[in-house]
């Protein structure tokens, strides 16, 4: 299997302090990453980085195709869909106006019909609420909104930034189930940063370990289930 | 005795004197040049530079209110009318000596101020903005409307003064040490003001208005307070300006006086003192220089020149100096904040 | 009764205009929470564009649109090539720059096109309409129906169609924006270009009743700023009321207070913003940007 994603040395800075010092990753075509780590650790960081969203050195390359550099919206124009962290609602537009803006660099005016079908299908709460303004949403209700504009993108790659972040467990065992069945059915990759360690080591298929900006762990999720300091700090048995 | 204080050992020298120790220097040559400066240059020039002084002093008002209190006024040159205004009337109208208006202009901008300050109470930078720039375009109009006072668009004539007490100086020459006089008067005070509780209270309203209400202090009150105090300097250069150029009329208050103030503020550096001086000196002879450059289009020179201005010196003349002189002393970038103004 | 309808009508025509140059402040206010403090010279000079296009003998319909797009790209250009340098710069450099391109606006009038005041032609016909016992002037009417065209053209632009959506959501949430792949800053621009364009539009039906000079959008510029506060400056819906409101006001202050008169119109303007400043500083239908303690 070769990697969708890949970046090597890669480091990123807010002003002059540098918040990764050199992260090497990968993300396998039709795989999930995900990345663990304490508050603080720069996984959000990683995410932004790779989006272009602050600056960085080294290299990222997607889809064999260096990005490091990129401006963030000639990124996203590749296929690589981020849901932010905090959501990214637009929270003046409605639910629907929320999804068309997903989609708003696609051409195909018939798959994007058919991806309002599909979204609507997932998060039938979504066709509910089509005309409400996005920011009367639930938190729960927000997270699905931000998950369906990003598959509107018809993305090859998805940024997930904690999305059970608020959430309901019962919320967030829904939400897993469909993020799994959308990379199963769909293909699509993932890299996932989430708190809730044993949750995301459930979906992923492999996972790194960030500590202050630097990778101390690699490997597949079985290795990394195993390491006892793992489990002692992130799994909590 | 410096035996005895190491820690003089650590303050940075350059040629052997602490940044104090110039700065004091640099004021006692300031000082020296300006008393030489009515003997060495002609009539038109004495003139000249007192109207710059005269500007400094609106700049310093206005710098208090925007550069250390983060509020934009587009609309001091209306202030500026008032005292102008307060002068004449009471010169033409009333007979009074001219002594006497010029402390009587600056009260009525300071109550003028303060009472057009209220609002600030309760408006964001943009809106304040906007209302005084309200307040400079109508200017001229009202006071064309008040005719009997005004003397409509005909204006008022002032006669110079002639200096008092038999000195032996004409009166360009009184009128520029009557100025320079006031000029080192206020900006005494507002140092004094603007260093002490008072300045540290109006800078941190700027800065963490939520934060200096949490720990006392009272921003509704310190806003009106520094709106009225502003205009008060503002109205004194006003009335000084009236004396000094000999007529009044509406249309030498337009908008573009207000413009040039706040032009002239933020080029000079915001949230200096030095920087009004720089101020006054840069909007009384920059605008000529543009008519030097093209004739036909003197307000395109200019407005380029600001445009470009704001890019390569953010900080202003007085910012960036301040900037080079501190990078002198220590010898690697220092936290500058000069012209620090509430960000969107 | 008769007088105070007619009064109505050419309130709302000059309200019309108020409408649309509050509109372009709007615009512009969303996306950056900056004033153009430039929008009324560059309304001026789009106007003087098309009076040299009239001269060179274009028809005028033909200048009137020429002259909407030559403004839509120079919008775009200035944000372009100046206002995108200080994005990032403290609120009042901004406003300096602004006052920078006012002076180059204005000066560059004077120097090719002189202070002389001017006449503008109207596209409509000379003599007055009149329905049932009422007169109007054509010019107003006018006016009127190309606002209302102008506006209807905005609204549908910005609700139904995919690049006004994106301009939206840019002015509301760049980071966001971005991470659908919008390109914000030129949306940013397009907006200045919107901004421009309906801006001309303005100047050309004011230019007719006040005539053409340099200076001729300084009062204008002042009754769109109270049209665009007594709306409320966060909303476009908002600025449309407004404008049309204060037009109207001003007409019918003008005619029936006798003290007031045209030589305080600006004060009248004054009088209006503070007042809505003191006591809705968010206006009728804005959302309130005051942050209380």
């Amino acid at each position: 299997m070769s990697a969708i994603l890949h970046t090597s040395k890669l480091q990123a800075f807010y002003g002059r302090t540098k918040a990764l010092h050199g992260l090497d990753f990968e993300v396998r075509e039709g795989g999930i990453t995900t990345i663990l780590g304490a508050n603080g650790a720069g996984k959000t960081t990683t995410l932004r980085a790779v989006c272009g969203m602050i600056p960085t050195q080294g290299d990222v390359t997607f889809n064999g195709q260096s990005i490091a550099g990129k401006a963030t919206e000639d990124i996203v124009r590749l296929g690589v869909a981020q849901v932010p962290d905090g959501r990214g609602t637009f929270v003046n537009l409605t639910v629907e106006e929320n999804l068309r803006l997903g989609a708003f660099t696609r051409k195909d005016k018939a798959g994007v019909l058919q991806d309002f079908e599909r979204v609507f299908h997932l998060f039938p709460v979504l066709l509910q609420r089509r005309h409400q303004q996005a920011g009367t949403l639930s938190g729960g209700e927000q997270q699905m909104l931000a998950i369906a504009r990003a598959l509107m993108l018809r993305p090859r790659l998805m940024l997930l930034d904690e999305p059970s972040f608020g959430l309901a467990p019962l919320v967030v065992q829904e939400l897993f189930a469909i993020l799994r069945a959308i990379n199963r059915d769909e293909g699509v990759s993932m890299l996932l940063v989430e708190q809730n360690a044993s949750l995301a080591l459930e979906l992923a298929d492999h996972a790194y370990l960030l500590e202050t900006g630097r990778a101390v762990l690699s490997g597949t999720t079985e290795e990394i289930k195993r390491d006892e300091s793992v489990r002692r700090s992130y799994l909590g048995y | 005795m410096e035996a005895q204080l190491p820690a003089t050992s650590i303050i940075p020298r350059v040629g052997g004197l602490t940044l104090a120790q110039w700065q004091r220097l640099g004021l006692a040559a300031v000082l020296i040049v300006a008393v030489a400066l009515p003997f060495v240059v002609g009539n038109y020039r004495v003139f000249q530079f007192t109207l710059a002084m005269i500007y400094a002093i609106a700049l310093l008002g206005l710098n208090m209110l925007t550069g250390f209190n983060g509020q934009f006024s587009l609309g001091h040159g209306a202030f500026y009318a008032i005292g102008a205004y307060t002068t004449a009337i009471m010169l033409d109208r009333w007979g009074i000596a001219y002594g006497w208006t010029i402390p009587v202009a600056g009260l009525v901008c300071l109550v003028v101020g303060f009472l057009f300050g209220l609002p600030a109470l309760r408006l964001e930078g943009l809106y304040l903005a906007l209302a005084t720039f309200a307040l400079a375009l109508a200017a001229p109009q009202i006071l064309k409307y008040f005719e009997g006072w005004t003397g409509g668009v005909q204006g008022i004539v002032i006669i110079k003064p002639a200096a008092p007490f038999g000195l032996p100086l004409n009166e360009d020459e009184w009128l520029y040490f009557l100025t320079l006089a006031i000029l080192i008067v206020l900006f005494a005070l507002a140092r004094n003001l603007l260093r002490g509780r008072v300045g540290r209270a109006m800078v941190a309203i700027r800065d963490h208005h939520i934060a200096a209400e949490t720990m006392g202090v009272n921003s509704a009150l310190y806003k009106s307070l520094t709106f009225g105090v502003s205009a008060l300097y503002t109205g004194i250069a006003g009335s000084l300006g009236a004396i000094v150029v000999q007529f009044v009329a509406p249309d030498s208050f337009s908008i573009f006086l207000s413009i040039n103030f706040l032009v002239g503020s933020v080029v000079g550096g915001l949230a200096t003192i030095s920087g009004a001086i720089i101020g006054g000196i840069f909007i009384l002879f920059v605008p000529n220089m543009a008519e030097l450059v093209s004739k036909a289009a003197p307000g395109a020179i200019y407005g380029i020149f600001l445009i470009v201005f704001m890019y390569v010196m953010p900080g202003g003349i007085a910012g960036s100096l301040k900037m080079v002189i501190h990078r002198w002393f220590s010898g690697n970038a220092p936290a500058v904040n000069a012209g620090k103004v509430a960000t969107k | 009764m008769e007088i105070l309808v007619q009064q109505i009508v050419a309130g709302l025509a000059t309200g019309g205009i108020y409408a649309s140059l509050a509109l372009a402040l709007v615009m512009i206010y969303q996306a950056t929470e900056l004033v153009n403090f430039a929008q009324g010279e560059m309304a001026m000079f789009s106007t003087y564009i098309a009076w040299s296009l009239m001269n060179v003998g274009l028809p005028y319909w033909a200048a009137f649109f020429l002259t909407i797009a030559i403004s839509l790209a120079g919008g775009i250009l200035i944000q372009r090539g100046i206002i995108r340098l200080f994005e990032k710069a403290p609120i009042l450099s901004v406003v300096i720059v602004f006052i920078g391109l006012l002076l180059i606006f204005q000066s560059t009038a004077g120097w090719i096109f002189t202070y002389l005041i001017k006449p503008f032609p109207s596209p409509f016909p000379q003599a007055a309409v009149t329905l049932g016992t009422v007169q109007f002037g054509s010019h107003d009417l006018g006016a009127l129906g190309v606002t209302i065209v102008v506006l209807v053209l905005l609204y549908v632009f910005f609700r139904y169609t995919s690049l006004g959506l994106a301009m939206r959501a840019a002015a509301q949430n760049p980071v966001s924006s971005r991470l659908v792949g919008i390109r914000v800053g030129w949306m940013l621009a397009l907006g200045w270009g919107l901004a421009a364009a309906v801006g001309a539009v303005a100047g050309m039906m004011v230019a007719h009743k006040v005539f053409l000079d340099p200076l001729m959008m300084g009062g204008i510029l002042l009754y769109a700023f109270a049209a665009a506060l007594f709306g409320g400056i966060t909303s476009p819906g908002g600025a449309v009321v407004g404008g049309l409101t204060v037009g109207v006001l001003e007409n019918l202050v003008g005619a029936f207070v006798p003290f007031v008169g045209h030589e305080l119109k600006l004060t009248v303007a004054l009088v209006l913003i503070i007042g809505v400043l003191l006591i809705k500083p968010s206006g009728l239908f804005g959302k309130a940007v005051v942050t209380r303690v």
